[in-house]
C-alpha cells in the first residue's frame, strides 16, 4: 500500500497538471478551491485521474466532500485499504 | 492520405412490426358530445367511425415502448442488438432530449445512435429510408424506427373541420440486413411553399406570458462524460477512418466549452500541428450550429484549408453523440 505521503505527491503531481498549481503547495492542510484556486471543472478532471491513477472509485456524492488535500488524500487512502 | 469508408449490407429488409393504439375508444357518438357535429356527418366525410386516444397513464412513451417491445420481439432479437434509434414524432413534448434517447432507456437498449425526426406525417417512411441507408451504408445492422403520436393533446374542439380527425398511437419497425432487395428506392420530397398548411401552434404564442421552456443541465456530469467516454469515440472516429493522428490536419469538437477542448486534447495527445478549433471563445455554444461554424471559420481564416482532414465530433443533451473524419470542402 501507497503510503501518505506517496499518495500527496502523486496527487500533487496530478494537481499540477490539470490545474496548474505548483506541485509543493500542494500540502495536506489545503483547500483545493480556496487555498489553490482549483476550479469545480478541474476538479472533476482531478477526481477522474485520481480514479485512473490509485485505482480507486469516487462517487460523484463523495467527491463533493473532498474539500481539502488530506480529505482527498485520506479518502484514497481508505479506498485502497 | 485516402479515408476509408463504412460498408454495409448488400441489402436491407423491415424484419418485423409492432403496434399500440391508445386504450381509450372515442366513437363518433363520444366525439360528438366534445364537438357540435353528428356521426353520420364525420363517417361521410371521413369515413372514421371510432378513434383510439390515450387513457390516464398512458402517454406518447408508453406507445413507443409497446410498439418497439413488440418489433424486437417478433424480429427475433434482443433488445441490445439494436445498434440505432430514430423516432418520427412531433407529440414528444421537449426539444431535447429526443423521444428516442427516452424510449432508448426505457427499452434497455444498450447505448444504440438516438434521435428524432420530424417528418410529420411522412416521418415513418423518412424513418425507414434512412434506416434502409444506415444499413446498407454500414453505419448500423439493426435500426428500429417507430413513428408515436398522441395527437389527442393536440386537438382542438372548438374546429369543427379537424377535432374528430386525429387519434394516439405507436407502430414500429427493425430494419436489418438482407440476402434479397426488400426495400425499394425512397421517392421524397416537400412542398415548402406549402409549409404552413398543417401545422401545431408555434409554442411563444400559446401563452406569452409563461416564460420557458428552459434549458437545463448537470455541468459536472456532462463535463465528465465529455472528457472520458467522448474522449475515446474520437479516438475511434479518427482510426476507423484509417488515418493516424499524425496525418491529421484539424480537430473541430462540438464547441461546448473551451475547457472541455483542453482537456479532451490533454487525453487524445494529438500531435502539435494539428489546428484546434477554438471557435467558441468568440461564439460561445451553439449546439448542433457550432461545429459547421467552426469549420467556415477556420477555412476562412487560412487555418485550415480545402483537402485538409478534420475529426468533427459533437455531443450533448440525450446524451448522444457522433463524430467523423472527414476532408474539408
Amino acid at each position: 500500500m501507497a503510503s501518505t505521503e506517496e499518495i500527496r505527491t502523486d496527487l500533487a503531481e496530478i494537481v499540477n497538471d490539470i490545474a496548474g498549481v505548483a506541485a509543493e503547495d500542494v500540502q495536506l492542510d489545503k483547500s483545493f478551491v480556496d487555498d489553490l484556486g482549483v476550479d469545480s471543472l478541474s476538479m472533476v478532471e482531478i477526481i477522474y485521474a485520481c480514479e485512473d491513477k490509485f485505482g480507486v472509485s469516487i462517487p460523484d456524492e463523495d467527491a463533493k466532500n473532498l474539500k481539502t488535500v488530506g480529505d482527498a488524500v485520506a479518502y484514497i487512502e481508505r479506498a485502497q485499504n | 492520405m485516402a479515408l476509408k469508408t463504412s460498408t454495409g449490407a448488400e441489402y436491407a429488409r423491415i424484419m418485423s412490426v409492432g403496434g399500440a393504439r391508445g386504450s381509450r375508444v372515442v366513437s363518433n357518438e363520444e366525439m360528438c358530445t366534445l364537438i357540435d357535429s353528428t356521426p353520420e356527418w364525420i363517417q361521410q366525410r371521413t369515413g372514421i367511425t371510432e378513434r383510439h386516444w390515450v387513457a390516464e397513464g398512458e402517454d406518447v412513451e408508453t406507445l413507443g415502448i409497446e410498439a418497439a417491445g413488440k418489433a424486437i420481439e417478433r424480429a427475433g432479437l434482443q433488445p441490445s442488438d439494436i445498434d440505432a434509434i430514430l423516432v418520427s414524432t412531433v407529440s414528444h413534448y421537449q426539444q431535447t432530449p429526443s423521444l428516442a434517447c427516452i424510449l432508448a432507456g426505457q427499452l434497455g437498449l444498450g447505448a444504440p445512435a438516438a434521435f428524432d425526426i420530424s417528418g410529420a406525417c411522412a416521418g415513418f417512411c423518412y424513418g425507414v429510408c434512412l434506416a434502409e441507408s444506415m444499413v446498407r451504408s454500414g453505419s448500423a445492422k439493426h435500426v428500429l424506427v417507430i413513428g408515436a403520436e398522441t395527437l389527442s393533446r393536440y386537438t382542438d374542439f372548438s374546429d369543427r373541420s379537424t377535432a374528430f380527425l386525429f387519434s394516439d398511437g405507436a407502430g414500429a419497425v427493425v430494419v436489418g440486413p438482407s440476402d434479397v432487395p426488400a426495400i425499394g428506392p425512397t421517392v421524397w420530397g416537400s412542398k415548402p411553399e406549402a409549409a404552413r398548411v398543417i401545422e401545431i401552434d408555434d409554442w411563444r404564442q400559446v401563452n406569452p406570458s409563461v416564460e420557458g421552456p428552459f434549458i437545463h443541465m448537470e455541468g459536472r456530469e456532462v463535463f465528465k462524460w465529455a472528457t472520458t467516454a467522448i474522449v475515446d469515440k474520437a479516438v475511434e472516429a479518427l482510426s476507423a477512418s484509417g488515418l493516424t493522428p499524425e496525418e491529421l490536419d484539424c480537430f473541430i469538437p462540438h464547441q461546448a466549452n473551451n475547457r472541455i477542448t483542453d482537456s479532451m486534447l490533454r487525453h487524445l495527445k494529438l500531435p502539435e500541428d494539428v489546428v484546434v478549433s477554438r471557435d467558441i471563445i468568440r461564439m460561445g455554444n451553439s449546439s448542433a450550429a457550432s461545429i459547421p461554424l467552426a469549420m467556415e471559420a477556420l477555412l476562412e481564416s487560412g487555418q485550415a484549408k480545402s483537402g485538409d482532414s478534420a475529426l468533427i465530433i459533437g455531443f450533448g443533451a440525450g446524451l448522444v453523440f457522433a463524430g467523423q473524419t472527414v476532408i474539408l470542402p
